[in-house]
């Protein structure tokens, strides 16, 4: 298996009719993702890509039973649309939209609590790549031919960091079962922890990789986490460590604000919680074959 | 983004924090004139720039007439005031804040962030007021008060009481302590802050409890619905370059190195950095143009990175997802057939229609060196450096 996304995953877009939903819908059928349909208010009864185009989530989830959806629509609706995808029964929701304020990703997140954690709807993202399995799915904006299906699970704040490694593993011949983008904001919907988790509970992924960056206790929690809880090895890159305090560097989560929040603290913290780090981003697949061959799992 | 001291305590004082009475004033005149207005026998004269730690750079000035306050704001208008959080470049002194001087009983400190483990504002404070909240934490960590505020329901009158009465005010000042606090939580969240710190917040002698310094930031990402604060902006507070990239869409951060970065993605930025830095090199500057990199993108980087001095080499580093290399490439020949780029060129392509793009350059005029890995275009970009 994969995480999150399989084969068969019914994915609907919200934001559908846009312009950059359109352009991605578009990507993700080609690649074989079971895109179902979109939601755009207002424009529900329309065929769009072939697809019906719903007013409401609600309604696209009662007729086409989807389970999952992708948001491309703007900042100022984003976290209204999110919500509107909890309460229709979505289980998964990725987050595209970058620029979401972060007083409604933590509005987002309270909204959320009123489910029980079997109904409770998974948000990834905002100001992600989004998630794809290789060979089955993808439910996001990534390049989906430079991933080989395989067993390394990836998860990335990064888009572009995370394509490099993709890449890098490609290159050496090892595949992906999934990857997970998370995210650059400060809030976001799932953490690393809730990820790596989910490759630990995952029969086919034997290793994770995890490319993290400055900002945010995330990362050494993720440490935290799974020298307590993990049987596979976990692999991590953190990205910045030439990058000044106090500065925000592209992404509005990567700023330095407390201790243990550098890259330089953070590889000192996951070393300790047992991690193996790469110790520079041209060299993350190698160190996750070293890692294969170590334990025997190439 | 930040605003100015005098901005921030006038949002709080719409928000009920009582403020020391003062006004700002762009020159010497004006000064004096607004010191009298102002009336009492002493005032404080503050620079306004967009740093803390002003008062040991000597951005604050204590006077006792309103001629003093004319000579003060003479000294400092028009300066750069270099503090140990404006870098060495210091910044420009082009507003004056004039304030009826304060009688301090106590000095405190209160602040509210984000915290980005519980995902709820967190009110800080501590009885140390009048030092950073780092020097706090290192020197009197017992002295900070922590309370979380459920950002559902806002903070509530008995959360703010706590923290006053841990705070050790006063009885008969609590309900006042308490107000002050709830008009910070009020601002915090009503204006899609992302800090309100106000050090020191003071008792006077008078039993007034006031804001007597305050710094805000806010999320530029809220913009789009805060027209109110985004004209607070003040451009000159800000590194020239930096500007330039925002008003293009581009994220930018000015550094100390030589070696100019164009890349596309925030982390893939940082971690061309690091690569540079491992090589033995220095960055002058993080570029992320965006997931995207649209041709007229990395149009716009060539001009931004032109224009800083500090450039000796430029490495541009883009991983082609949906935009395709043969599209970067494109664009890079095109930027440079519009500006003259005299450092040495290095330029590493990745990822969809690699060898394409990669083809593109070749045939193209530009003088170029071509790099395969994160590590090669590193090591190649410190090389040229010579």
């Amino acid at each position: 298996m994969s995480i999150i996304i399989h084969k068969n995953t019914k994915i609907l877009v919200q934001g559908f009719t846009g312009k950059i939903g359109s352009f991605h819908a578009e990507e993700m059928i080609k690649y074989g993702s079971n895109v179902v349909g979109g939601v755009t208010p207002g424009k529900g009864g329309m065929t769009h890509l072939n697809l019906p185009v719903f007013n409401t989530v609600k309604e696209a989830v009662d007729q086409t039973g989807a389970s999952t959806s992708i948001l491309f629509v703007p900042p100022a609706f984003a976290a209204d649309s999110a919500m509107e995808a909890a309460d229709a029964g979505i289980k998964t929701c990725v987050a595209i939209t970058d620029g979401i304020p972060s007083h409604d990703m933590v509005k987002i997140k309270r909204y959320m609590r009123r489910y029980p954690k079997d109904k409770k709807m998974g948000l990834v993202g905002p100001n992600c790549a989004g998630i794809i399995s290789p060979g089955k799915s993808m439910l996001g904006i990534m390049p989906g031919h430079i991933y080989k299906e395989g067993k390394i699970g990836i998860v990335s704040r990064s888009g572009t960091l995370g394509y490099e490694a993709a890449q890098q593993l490609k290159d050496l011949e090892i595949g992906v079962s999934t990857s997970v983008g998370i995210g650059g904001d400060p809030i976001n919907g799932s953490s690393f922890r809730d990820i790596i988790e989910k490759f630990e509970n995952d029969d086919e992924t034997i290793a994770v990789l995890m490319i993290g960056e400055i900002g945010g206790p995330q990362e050494v929690e993720a440490g935290q986490f799974a020298k307590e809880n993990m049987s596979k090895p976990v692999i991590a890159y953190i990205a910045g460590l030439t990058a000044p305090k106090g500065r925000v560097m592209g992404h509005a989560g990567a700023i330095v604000s407390a201790y243990g929040e550098s890259a330089i603290e953070k590889v000192e913290l996951l070393k300790e919680s047992g991690i193996t780090i790469s110790k520079n981003p041209s060299v993350m697949g190698e160190t996750v074959k070293k890692v294969l061959v170590e334990n025997n799992l190439n | 983004m930040d605003i100015h001291e005098y901005q921030a305590k006038k949002i709080l004082s719409d928000f009920g924090v009582k403020i020391p009475t003062g006004g700002i004033v762009y020159s010497p005149e004006n000064a004096e004139n607004k010191a009298r207005e102002i009336g009492g026998s002493k005032w404080v004269v503050k620079a306004q720039v967009h740093s803390g730690a002003r008062g040991k750079a000597g951005g604050i000035i204590i006077c006792n007439s309103p001629l003093e306050v004319a000579d003060a704001t003479d000294k400092l208008l028009g300066k750069k005031l270099i503090t140990n959080q404006t870098g060495p470049e210091g910044k420009i002194i082009n507003r004056i804040y004039i304030e009826e001087a304060t009688d301090i009983k106590h000095e405190l400190y209160l602040g509210l962030v984000f915290d980005r483990s519980s995902e709820s504002i967190m009110v800080v404070a501590s009885t140390e007021g009048g030092m950073s909240v780092e020097e706090i934490s290192n020197e009197k960590p017992e002295s900070i008060i922590r309370s979380k505020i459920e950002v559902a329901v806002g903070i509530q009158q008995f959360q703010a009481r706590e923290i006053a009465f841990g705070l050790g005010i006063e009885s008969k000042l609590i309900s006042r302590a308490a107000n002050t606090i709830i008009g910070c939580y009020k601002a915090f969240s009503e204006l899609d802050a992302t800090m309100v710190e106000v050090n020191p917040l003071v008792v006077s002698h008078q039993d007034e409890i006031l804001a007597l310094d305050c710094k805000m930031s806010f999320d530029n990402n809220a913009m789009f619905r805060r027209d109110e604060i985004a004209e607070l902006r003040d451009k000159t507070q800000e590194n020239s370059n930096e500007v330039y990239a925002s008003d293009r869409g581009m994220n930018y951060v000015s550094l100390d190195g030589n070696i100019g970065n164009i890349i596309n993605g925030a982390g893939l930025a940082m971690a061309s950095m690091d690569m540079i830095k491992l090589a033995g090199g220095e960055p002058a500057n993080f570029l992320d143009v965006g997931g995207g990199a649209t041709p007229e993108k990395i149009v716009k980087a060539f001009k931004l990175i032109s224009m800083d001095t500090k450039v000796k080499v430029i490495l541009v580093n883009i991983f082609a997802g949906i935009n395709r290399c043969d599209w970067v490439a494109e664009g890079i020949v095109q930027a440079l057939s519009k500006i003259e780029i005299k450092h040495p060129l290095i330029i590493r392509l990745a990822g969809t229609n690699v060898e394409k793009g990669n083809e593109i350059l070749k045939k193209s005029n530009i003088n170029y060196i071509e790099a395969s890995t994160l590590e090669d275009a590193a090591n190649k970009a410190v090389k040229a450096l010579g």
